[in-house]
């Protein structure tokens, strides 16, 4: 045997020693950093990404683009003279884990407001932590209307840094009636996604309403590798486009493979094509004739001062999750300028917010939905470049 | 005819996928024959073996065949370490200890690659890339590869199995792991070595699944993991032949379900059948019922 018995008992107590140690070393840990928001000259804020597990992708350029974003302004000299100290607690991907990840940002290590995570269903989790603790949060990048409103009400400490999907939806249908002139489109779906359907949902409506035609609706899981079958059948449909609402490991298969069965048809996406990696799975042939939209164009000018500093900084091309982190964590620094450490000063800061500068243009907070106002852009892809097709304007 | 047409194409989308899930339950009901263990982890062996195959091409720019040597080897070793380190040492164990070690060693792979290569997924550059287009039907060259790739690694499977010397030790042990080692088999030596060819059998499946679809991750091997083993229970766990017939019966079903009914129920389909299976033919379509003596 590899572990004789006894050895394997020596083991084991040494394993169980260790993590008491561990359990005492951070209860030390807590009562002496806890007073109240860490020591006199630092402001402590909360990062709750999802470091590991399924959409560790996002959460970790969420967290990146905040981390970048708290680095230039304490390297300005922070905050009256008070820098900003970011702890970062990991949400791992589940629901259960990020109210976890909440209640000890605010409990133990006192933080005076959360940003993340990226991904809705881990946001709304938190809420109700945040909201009884009264500690406000920015969610970079969570899109479903959830999020900040529930039953009809504003949650009054939660914020979104982006648009939301409604607006998503309603845009690339639009823009297939109107730009396109399309007549009939098929909806790809990601069932296992709230994201997906609700864009999908939309999309139908409003398709209708311009008087085209939702002739098919497919659908497909999350982490599908093959994606044929489904195409198949969407072929026989000869629809005029396909829309696909999905994250773009699967979007770069799913237009891979549809060109590969000979599927002609123009496709439509929204944010969550927003990255490098579809080009990269996909090709740059396969991606021509396909159209999405998102929250920036990196080619725009509002946005080069943010991408220099990121690949400076990260020698990277940030993508839109990182930029999404970077607006959440600007605007957090921007209320915590009127506001200093006072939590319920901070959330009043937030919801005032209004036609700051942030890494991808300018916005101004909805005091009503506290979803940003901001614009929304549609972008082609061209032999593997973004090129913008049309930029919509915010509303109101 | 258009009917027609598109029956076809589902039927070649059917067995290409088929064929994958197959190559999985190869080595899923290997492991399964020789020591009754549902080895959980064997998602993660393939998911393994597909990052070593991706750096052996893209860092070391190898050529594929090397590659997929190269993955085979060393994730063969990797098999036998977790042989060795978690499994062998509760060889008396109940059944249940060595299961949720197994879920245990799943997690220990999946993790453990993620804080070394990142969750990003990576992109395979593309290797065997043509279609055919035969009348209207498209079939890729990869997918011949792989369809090919499995019938050959079951002939040999079935000819080590069935006619060397050590696939009589490996049946003895698997009948009676006690009697085998009254009659002289180190049967501690025989299910390393079988955990080792299981392993290498996820690690061609995980290289060539990683060039076909071209992106692998760190969580890719849980689904097919999944599918692989209803695969393997389809065609009676424990015997070659019925794990590749299992895969790719599980492949053509998919197909069909998603192109003539709905893709929602795909899934649905998939698992409904395992349940239908175990209430029917628990010994899967291959398996031959057996009295256990006592």
């Amino acid at each position: 045997m590899f572990f004789g018995k006894k050895k394997f008992k020596l083991a084991a107590v040494l394993a169980g020693g260790l993590l008491a140690c561990s359990m005492f070393a951070g209860c030390g840990e807590q009562s002496g950093g806890g007073a109240s928001g860490g020591n006199a000259d630092e402001i402590v804020i909360g990062s709750n990404f999802e470091l590991t597990g399924n959409h560790a992708q996002y959460g970790s350029n969420a967290a990146k683009g905040l981390k970048l974003a708290v680095k230039e302004i304490n390297d300005a000299g922070g905050i009256d003279g008070k820098k900003i100290k970011i702890v970062e607690a990991d949400s791992k991907s589940e629901a259960a884990e990020s109210v976890n990840a909440a209640t000890k940002l605010i409990s133990d290590d006192k933080v005076v407001a959360i940003v993340g995570p990226a991904v809705t269903a881990n946001v709304i989790a938190e809420s109700q932590v945040a909201t009884d603790n009264k500690i406000t949060v920015v969610a970079p990048a969570a899109t479903n209307p959830d999020v900040t409103v529930e039953g009809g009400n504003v949650k009054p400490f939660i914020f979104r840094a982006c648009f939301i999907d409604p607006q998503q939806g309603d845009t690339m249908a639009q823009f297939a009636a109107k730009d396109l002139n399309a007549k009939t489109a098929v909806l790809y779906i990601d069932s296992s996604s709230d994201y997906s359907k609700s864009l999908g949902k939309v999309f139908k409506e409003t398709f209708e309403k311009e008087g085209g035609q939702v002739v098919m609706e497919e659908a497909f899981i999350a982490k599908d590798q093959d994606f044929k079958a489904a195409l198949t059948k969407i072929k026989t449909a000869n629809a005029d486009v396909i829309f696909v609402p999905a994250y773009y490991e699967e979007v770069g298969k799913i237009v891979k493979q549809a060109r590969e069965l000979g599927i002609t048809a123009v496709m439509l996406g929204a944010d969550g094509w927003d990255d490098v990696k579809v080009a990269e799975i996909a090709g740059k042939d396969a991606l021509n004739n396909t159209f999405f939209c998102t929250h920036y164009f990196a080619g725009d000018e509002d946005a080069q001062a943010f991408i220099n500093a990121y690949k400076a900084e990260y020698n990277e091309d940030p993508n839109v999750f990182a930029a999404l982190g970077y607006d959440a964590g600007k605007m957090l620094i921007e209320a915590i300028k009127t506001a200093g450490n006072d939590p319920e000063k901070i959330r009043e800061a937030v919801e005032n917010i209004k036609d700051l500068k942030v890494g991808t243009g300018v916005i101004t907070m909805n005091k009503e939905t506290h979803n940003p106002i901001k614009g929304i852009v549609v972008i082609e892809n061209k032999d593997g470049e973004y090129s913008l097709r049309t930029k919509i304007a915010p509303e109101g | 005819m258009d009917f027609f047409h598109q029956l076809i194409q589902q039927l070649i989308n059917g067995v290409s996928l088929g064929s994958i899930y197959a190559l999985i339950a190869l080595g899923y009901t290997m492991i399964y024959g020789i020591i009754k263990l549902i080895n959980f982890a064997h998602g993660d062996i393939y998911m393994v073996g597909a990052y070593i195959g991706f750096f052996s091409i893209t860092f070391w720019n190898m050529p594929v065949l090397p590659a997929l040597l190269i993955s085979m080897v060393v994730t063969g070793c990797l098999g036998m370490a977790v042989e060795k380190l978690a499994y062998k040492p509760l060889r008396h164990a109940p059944r249940i200890s060595i299961l949720i070690t197994a879920i245990g060693v799943s997690f220990f792979l999946e993790y453990t690659m993620m804080y070394f290569v990142t969750p990003t997924p990576r992109t395979f550059p593309s290797m065997i890339s043509f279609a055919y287009n035969i009348g209207g039907f498209v079939v890729n060259g990869q997918q011949i590869f792989i369809f090919t790739i499995t019938l050959l690694l079951m002939a040999i499977l079935t000819y080590i199995v069935q006619k060397t010397k050590l696939g009589k030790a490996m049946r003895a042990t698997s009948f009676d792991t006690e009697t085998a080692q009254l009659m002289g088999i180190n049967s501690d030596k025989i299910i390393s070595l079988t955990f080792c060819i299981g392993s290498v059998l996820a690690a061609a499946a995980g290289v060539l699944v990683g060039i076909y679809y071209n992106t692998i991750d760190p969580l890719m091997g849980i689904m097919p993991g999944l599918k692989a083993f209803v695969a393997a229970v389809l065609g009676g766990i424990g015997i070659l032949p019925g794990a590749v017939a299992g895969g790719i019966i599980l492949g053509v079903i998919e197909a069909l379900v998603a192109g003539f009914i709905s893709s929602t129920f795909r899934d649905a389909a998939a698992f409904a059948i395992l349940i239908l299976v175990l209430l029917i033919k628990p010994s899967g379509l291959f398996g031959k019922s057996t009295n256990e003596k006592v």
